[in-house]
């Protein structure tokens, strides 16, 4: 087949077009987002107290945190969905969410002794953050992935470890208003360690997906 | 591309022979940059063609349409040139020598397309075949074939799909 030949063909095809990857990226978002939030009020729930801890500012500050992860990787995948370069700005403001968590964490670890750090670090339920941020972040991942394939990425293992990003700042999001534990410290390990899980996942299956 | 992502087939097609011209020089400087046979260009070329075609939901209709195509061309160029990676044997300079005064394209790009071409599914082929090679219309198809016209579309569709998977396939052999 010649190209001329070929442009035919894709000419005749004009009108068969796929949905704007931004509204798929919207419908694996909100499909994502739906599936973790049952999974969460149906099995986990939120935190008794919740009503009181919405007055506390280190719990204010941790969903702070995962709400900015949720947003910044959002710009991002949105952006690394198409081929093409990200705009620095993403990058930045997403590096901005561990530098805050870092600073925070340092300046508890200046005012706690550090004979307390053990108890900060593992907090009252630890095991269960490390698990149920990767758990409620799975179907956001899926999703999200599944969507990116229908998009053509310039840089597939980093938008699959983006993709895990999101996922965790859904996940995490959800999980905040769970986990009692609202130290900074308690936040910097095990949340860090639950979102390196899933961003690991997506950048494991975008290199396998994502490529076209 | 506004128009043809509205379905308009005579200006997406003026729009894809012009920019197959563009992306043939592209892509034949990039090979020999990279010290590539330059036999493989067309195919490379199709390639590209095939996902920008593929891939047009991933145009924001608010961007211009240059760094878009260029972002597609880059990535296939790249790709096209590590998947033949270990076929890269002819030095540059040799290539330079050689480089032909006119483009012996149409004999070059036959072999190669038309063995993905076999490569489709039955109706599939058939149906590329007849509005590809033989320039006929999705309604004449349709009539030959005693299908609707819905069903040629999709069959095409996934045709022109399968072609481009084909295309990554044939190169990572």
């Amino acid at each position: 087949m010649k190209t001329d030949q070929l442009i035919a063909a894709m000419a005749a095809d004009a009108e068969t077009t796929e949905m704007p990857i931004g509204r798929t990226l919207w419908l694996a978002f909100a499909g994502g987002l739906l599936v973790a939030a049952l999974i969460f009020f149906m099995d986990v729930g939120t935190r008794p107290d919740l009503a009181s801890a919405l007055s506390s500012p280190l719990f204010l500050f941790k969903c702070l945190l995962t709400v900015s992860l949720l947003v910044s990787a959002m710009g991002l995948v949105w952006h690394l969905a198409r081929p093409g370069a990200v705009p620095i700005a993403w990058v930045v403001a997403l590096c901005a969410v561990p530098v805050a968590l870092a600073g925070a964490a340092i300046a508890e670890m200046v005012i706690i002794p550090p004979s307390g750090w053990e108890h900060v670090i593992f907090g009252m339920n630890w095991r269960v953050c490390a698990f149920l941020i990767p758990l409620l972040s799975a179907a956001p991942l899926i999703a999200l992935i599944l969507a990116l394939r229908q998009g053509a990425t310039s840089y597939p293992v980093l938008a699959g470890a983006a993709a895990g990003l999101l996922a965790t700042g859904i996940g995490a999001t959800l999980y905040a208003t769970h986990c009692q534990s609202d130290s900074p410290l308690f936040v910097a390990v095990w949340y860090v360690i639950g979102t390196a899980i899933v961003t690991a996942a997506g950048a494991l299956l975008g290199a396998r997906l994502l490529r076209w | 591309m506004r128009a043809a992502i509205g379905g308009d087939q005579a200006s997406y097609r003026q729009l894809l022979e012009s920019l197959s011209h563009s992306l043939r020089a592209a892509t034949r400087r990039g090979f020999a940059q990279a010290g590539a046979a330059l036999n493989d260009v067309e195919d490379v070329v199709q390639e590209t063609l095939l996902a920008i075609h593929l891939k047009r939901h991933t145009w924001n209709s608010d961007q211009p349409l240059g760094p878009w195509v260029r972002a597609i061309a880059r990535h296939k160029l790249i790709d096209s040139l590590r998947r033949r990676g270990r076929r890269i044997e002819v030095p540059i300079e040799f290539v330079m020598d050689t480089l032909p005064a006119e483009e012996p394209r149409d004999n070059l790009d036959r072999q190669d397309a038309e063995r993905l071409v076999n490569g489709l599914r039955g109706r599939q082929q058939a149906i590329v075949r007849a509005i590809s090679i033989e320039g006929q219309s999705i309604r004449e198809v349709a009539q030959r074939m005693e299908m609707n016209e819905g069903a040629v579309r999709v069959a095409l569709h996934r045709g022109l799909k399968a072609l481009a998977a084909m295309h990554q396939k044939a190169d990572g052999e």
